[in-house]
């Protein structure tokens, strides 16, 4: 245990040397700012938008769950570059350095090294989503006095998707230098959110054929369907048109969701996990 | 409170010793029953026809390769090699650029596969969690972070080697490195020959058993390999045994017990540096001048000087002369260049 917080603690100094954590606050702190503003001159004009006559739209419902997922997304995003930040080198690109040669000649182990450098990633991402996530709630519920019906499993949910990232990049680190690793991840990433986006589409066009391909997306890269299920729980208590309208945008709809999702995540964390160790044990440094 | 410090250490190091010393008579005495009794065998691999394995059944070599071979993709950086460095012994490893040398190292600790045969820690395979328990080594190519200090440098790798030896064993290892004044200056405000000197302290953390260092003098002036030198004799004679891969031939002749010349992947040649070296004749001195005996041995001297004397010869010297390491690897490598 000594072991694991003593790595655990070296990728943290090193993090917090290279600046990855004044960064990141630098940038949440404008988002949030900005986040703020936004939400303050939504909900302060709320009652000068005006449905079409006839359409019956809970604005106050759309405006907040609206809001939130673009939180969401933006929180996502800010996790993602940290994930990636804090584990695009942790093999090949410390390898490289000279950095993990004598680490891994210790008595530690390869595998409570790298798992060590899992960890230590994931506690900072995990906390850092919520805390990010918890205040965009926060402003929402402030400002328009809105709150999701389940303020928590869509935070959990985002913070899940920021950890298969993690494995999904230290993975990458065994085999790819730092800037290919760094560049596959945001890649797949990005993949994701376009799936996502498809699947939105291919509702609206009533298009089985692009639903499919979301889908099948979701299940490849879990992370996107974990944000997507939160998506879906933020939005779960809004009905009728108010509910289709939230499910057309950007920041609706779940075309994988549930725990099938959720339990397949965990599988596939772990199974990203055991094959970044089987290959780093492999591996000539 | 410097000096107290330095004071324990200095008796921590002597019981340390002593205790070690016991420990390898123990095992050098039960050596040679062993051998009688046919547990151990005498392999000949090297191409000068000296001894270069020794594996005894009971007490196995500190570091032992066998058959070892490894290949990446086309190239065969390695082409069956046999080395054992036994317990308080001091090996060196010469050779060329890719003659297989960091290969070779690289495998011992664990940090790379080997493709055939087979890499031994204190009879532990090499890179398993026994083999890395025994273990100190210092890459060709080694970094530490930059914001930590030597000390911090040290104790981190106290943590990783489960070593309880404290803020004692940390001032005495940068003592012993000169290095105890930079304690709390950090890596990165570092020289390059100190960052080397505190990476060979890093690697004795733990007091290990078997030492490996990659060209650990590569960045230090005089001074500094001086004090490498001093320190590598030190723990020789604590019983810990050293493989140590340098391109510096003065060094090795210096220091080491046996001396293992690599060429494209296989030893060519193995032996004390006093094996190793060959007799080039005997200068001999007299008052019509210096004339060189070729082929004369150490043997021959008597019977040179006396045939000079009755000769009416007046004498003034006489040296054998032998040829030097440097003479001995050329002859092993041809012209490749290192």
């Amino acid at each position: 245990m000594t072991v694991v917080l003593t790595i655990m603690g070296y990728g943290f100094r090193e993090a917090v040397r290279r600046k990855v954590f004044a960064v990141v606050v630098l940038l949440t702190a404008i988002f949030l700012g900005l986040f703020w503003l936004a939400t303050h001159y939504v909900f302060t004009r709320l009652s000068t938008i005006t449905p079409p006559a006839g359409v019956h739209v809970d604005s106050r419902v759309f405006a907040g769950a609206f809001l939130l997922g673009l939180a969401m997304f933006a929180t996502l995003f800010l996790g993602v570059v940290l994930a990636v930040f804090l584990t695009l080198g942790v093999v090949s690109g410390d390898a490289e350095r000279g950095l993990l040669q004598p680490l891994v000649v210790r008595p530690v182990g390869r595998a409570t090294l790298l798992l060590s450098r899992f960890l230590g990633a994931a506690v900072v991402c995990i906390v850092y989503v919520l805390a990010v996530y918890g205040i965009a709630v926060a402003i929402i519920d402030l400002t328009g006095h809105w709150t999701p019906p389940s303020a928590l499993a869509p935070g959990l949910e985002l913070a899940g998707g920021v950890v298969i990232v993690i494995a999904l990049s230290i993975l990458g680190s065994v085999f790819l230098s730092s800037t290919a690793n760094g560049i596959a991840v945001f890649m797949l990433f990005g993949a994701g959110l376009t799936a996502g986006l498809l699947g939105t589409i291919g509702h609206a066009l009533n298009s089985p054929t692009i639903e499919h391909a979301s889908r099948d997306a979701a299940w490849a890269l879990p992370f996107e369907a974990l944000y997507q299920d939160g998506l879906r729980i933020i939005s779960s208590n809004a009905s009728g048109l108010t509910g289709f309208l939230l499910q057309l945008g950007p920041f609706g709809g779940a075309y994988v969701h549930g725990w099938g999702i959720r339990l397949w995540s965990v599988g596939y964390l772990l199974a990203a996990l055991a094959l970044a160790v089987f290959a780093f044990q492999r591996r000539d440094l | 409170m410097r000096l107290g410090l330095v004071r324990r250490a200095a008796v921590d190091r002597g019981l340390q010793v002593r205790r070690r010393r016991l420990v390898l008579g123990a095992r050098r005495l039960l050596r040679t029953p062993l051998g009688l009794l046919g547990g151990g065998t005498f392999h000949v691999a090297a191409g000068h026809g000296r001894s270069v394995v020794r594996t005894l059944g009971a007490v196995p070599s500190a570091l032992a390769v066998h058959a070892l071979e490894k290949r990446y993709g086309s190239v065969q950086a390695l082409k069956g090699v046999d080395l054992a460095v036994e317990e308080g012994e001091l090996v060196g490893l010469l050779g060329p650029n890719g003659a297989g040398k960091s290969t070779l190292v690289k495998v011992a600790v664990g940090l790379v596969r080997a493709t055939r045969g087979r890499a031994e820690v204190a009879g532990a395979r090499a890179g398993s969690r026994a083999a890395r328990a025994e273990l100190g080594y210092l890459a060709e190519l080694f970094r530490f972070p930059g914001w930590y200090t030597a000390d911090e440098v040290l104790s981190l790798n106290q943590r990783l080697t489960h070593s309880d030896g404290g803020a004692a064993e940390r001032a005495r290892l940068l003592e012993l490195v000169a290095l105890d004044d930079a304690r709390g200056r950090r890596v990165d405000g570092m020289s390059k020959g100190m960052q080397q000197r505190l990476g060979i302290a890093q690697a004795l953390v733990g007091s290990p058993r078997v030492l490996v260092l990659d060209e650990p003098t590569s960045a230090l002036d005089p001074a500094g390999r001086r004090v490498v030198r001093v320190l590598l004799e030190e723990q020789r004679d604590r019983g810990v045994s050293v493989l140590l891969n340098s391109h510096l031939l003065s060094e090795i002749e210096l220091v080491c017990d046996r001396v293992a010349i690599l060429r494209a992947g296989e030893v060519v040649a193995a032996g004390s540096p006093s094996e190793l070296s060959r007799p080039r004749g005997v200068e001999l001195e007299t008052d019509a001048g210096t004339r060189t005996i070729e082929g004369a041995t150490r043997e021959d001297t008597p019977r040179l000087v006396a045939e000079a004397v009755a000769a009416g010869r007046q004498v003034y010297g006489v040296r054998v002369l032998t040829s030097t390491l440097e003479d001995t690897y050329l002859e092993a490598v041809g012209d490749e260049v290192s």
